[in-house]
């Protein structure tokens, strides 16, 4: 590995404009430097690879084959930021992953192996999020707490805390490699650099591709082997993320600013193609389901929100729903966005809003007790 | 200095008291809990913000100096 000092290596990380992976988007370069200076030697860094999300398999796959370049950039940061201790949070399903980075860190000299450990990272989605990984490495419960004080304020073991996708992670490690410039070089349009998605639904060729930044949907479904069928419908960045509709959206730039520009997100990488067969009312109501089954249970606008969002969506599917229902999903996603301890039930409105848009005929037919997607209930001939 | 009132959602468990004692700054939802208007709180309701904060039970409650706030 390089050895940049500790201000070249932000410095170039800087340059590079590279952004978090995990989901938010924000700059790693700069992140760094705020625990840096906040640290003063007693830092933690914390490389998440809980990946909750239920349609992502990035993470895995990287730490699953890639798990060297893991470890380079989680050693990397801590030597930027100061930290003594790195721990690799690991989703408990993800076993292959767990595996290969046990086995990398085993090849690695004493001193690396001394500051570094693996902590299994419960099941679920919210195990993920950043204070409910302190705080499951801290106490074993992996519920957020009550920011501020924020991880990179007072996290592991009450010390300033660095916690950073895995992906984020194994990009800096290139980016100290071959330099800022190699990663500006890379893109498409006003896009830099390059990522990785997870691709998946309607296409031949479902699971991880790596891409450059701004390639359009058009690319990440040729990238999967081309659709396998209609599609009208194409949920980006994961249940946190939105629906879209693919044919307004075909040449959208996969790049995260790109995508916040017109009101999507990159989030996590996630690319589903939802085959028109598919009631997207359905699809929703599945996936706000899912959300709401994730609540930490601890503050009441998410855990009654949500439910609440969560079962008018099940009418509404069921093409049963209650006068009002439609009405009432709109003022609730309203109610419950920055509402929670973290930021679970804003992820979960902003899924609903998309859907209420991109879904607005479908969810308008369902609460008239009318399926537009399939108009006569399916009838199977039996021999 | 400008003050903003924050609320502790973990420990918040719908009292509903303080929008009854600052209804200028404080609603509640569907369910109960509080919506808290967004912005500083004006000078001519910061004493009823102040009582609002020592009435909520579970003290999840505050009035937060906006100096304070780190973004990251
Ligand atoms: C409910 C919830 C779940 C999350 N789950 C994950 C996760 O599984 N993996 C992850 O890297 N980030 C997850 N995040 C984001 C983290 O809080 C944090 O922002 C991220 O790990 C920072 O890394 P990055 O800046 O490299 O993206 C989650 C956030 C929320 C609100
Ligand atoms: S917002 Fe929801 S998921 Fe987040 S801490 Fe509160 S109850 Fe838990
Ligand atoms: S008084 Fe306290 S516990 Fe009751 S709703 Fe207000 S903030 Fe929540």
């Amino acid at each position: 590995m390089p050895t940049l000092s500790s201000s070249a290596l932000i410095a170039e990380l800087e340059a590079s404009g590279l952004l978090g992976r995990g989901g938010a988007g924000f700059p790693v370069g700069r992140k760094w430097r705020a625990v840096a200076e906040r640290a003063g030697g007693g830092a933690v860094v914390l490389a998440n690879g809980a990946e909750g999300e239920p349609l992502s398999l990035k993470d895995r796959s990287l730490m699953a084959a890639r798990p060297h370049l893991v470890i380079d950039g989680a050693l990397l940061a801590a030597r930027a930021v100061g930290a003594n201790d790195i721990i690799f949070y690991v989703g408990s399903e993800h076993r292959t992953a767990e595996a290969a980075l046990r086995r990398a860190l085993a090849e690695r000299p004493g001193d690396v192996r001394g500051r570094a450990r693996i902590v299994a990272a419960p099941a679920g989605y919210v195990a993920g999020e950043e204070s409910a990984a302190v705080h499951y490495v801290n106490a074993g419960d992996a519920r957020p707490t009550t920011t501020p004080p924020r991880p990179f304020e007072r996290g592991v073991g009450g010390r300033p805390t660095l916690v950073q996708n895995v992906e984020s992670l194994a990009l800096a490690a290139l980016i100290a490699r071959r330099g800022h410039a190699w990663y500006q070089g890379l893109g498409h349009g006003r896009a830099r650099g390059i990522g990785l998605l997870t691709v998946s639904g309607a296409v031949n060729h479902a699971g991880v591709h790596e891409v450059e930044l701004g390639s359009t949907l058009s690319d990440a479904a040729a990238a999967a082997g081309g659709l396998n069928g209609d599609v009208g419908a194409v949920l980006l960045g994961g249940y946190f993320g939105g629906w879209a509709d693919l044919h307004e959206q075909w040449g959208l730039p996969l790049d995260a600013p790109s995508m916040r520009a017109r009101g999507l997100a990159l989030g996590c990488g996630v690319v589903h193609f939802l085959p028109s067969d598919t009631c997207g009312v359905e699809a929703t109501s599945r996936v706000m389901t899912y959300l709401a089954s994730q609540s930490a249970r601890q503050c009441g606008p998410c855990v009654f929100g949500l439910s609440a969002i969560a079962g008018a969506t099940q009418r509404l599917a069921a093409q049963s729903p209650q006068p009002g229902d439609l009405d009432r999903l709109v003022r609730w996603s309203g109610q419950v966005t920055g509402r929670g301890a973290c930021h679970h039930p804003d992820g979960a409105a902003a899924l609903m809003n998309s859907a209420l848009q991109v879904f607005a005929d479908d969810f308008a037919g369902h609460q008239h007790r009318r399926c537009l997607t399939i108009a006569e209930p399916a009838r199977v001939a039996v021999a | 200095m400008a003050e903003i009132l924050q609320i502790d959602r973990i420990r918040c468990n719908g009292h509903g008291l303080c929008a009854e004692l600052l209804p200028e700054l404080i609603s509640l939802d569907d369910w109960g809990y509080p919506i808290i208007k967004p912005g500083n709180v004006p000078p001519s309701v910061v004493e009823h913000a102040r009582r609002a904060v020592d009435a909520c039970p579970v003290l999840a409650l505050r009035l937060a100096r906006t100096a304070a706030l780190v973004a990251l």
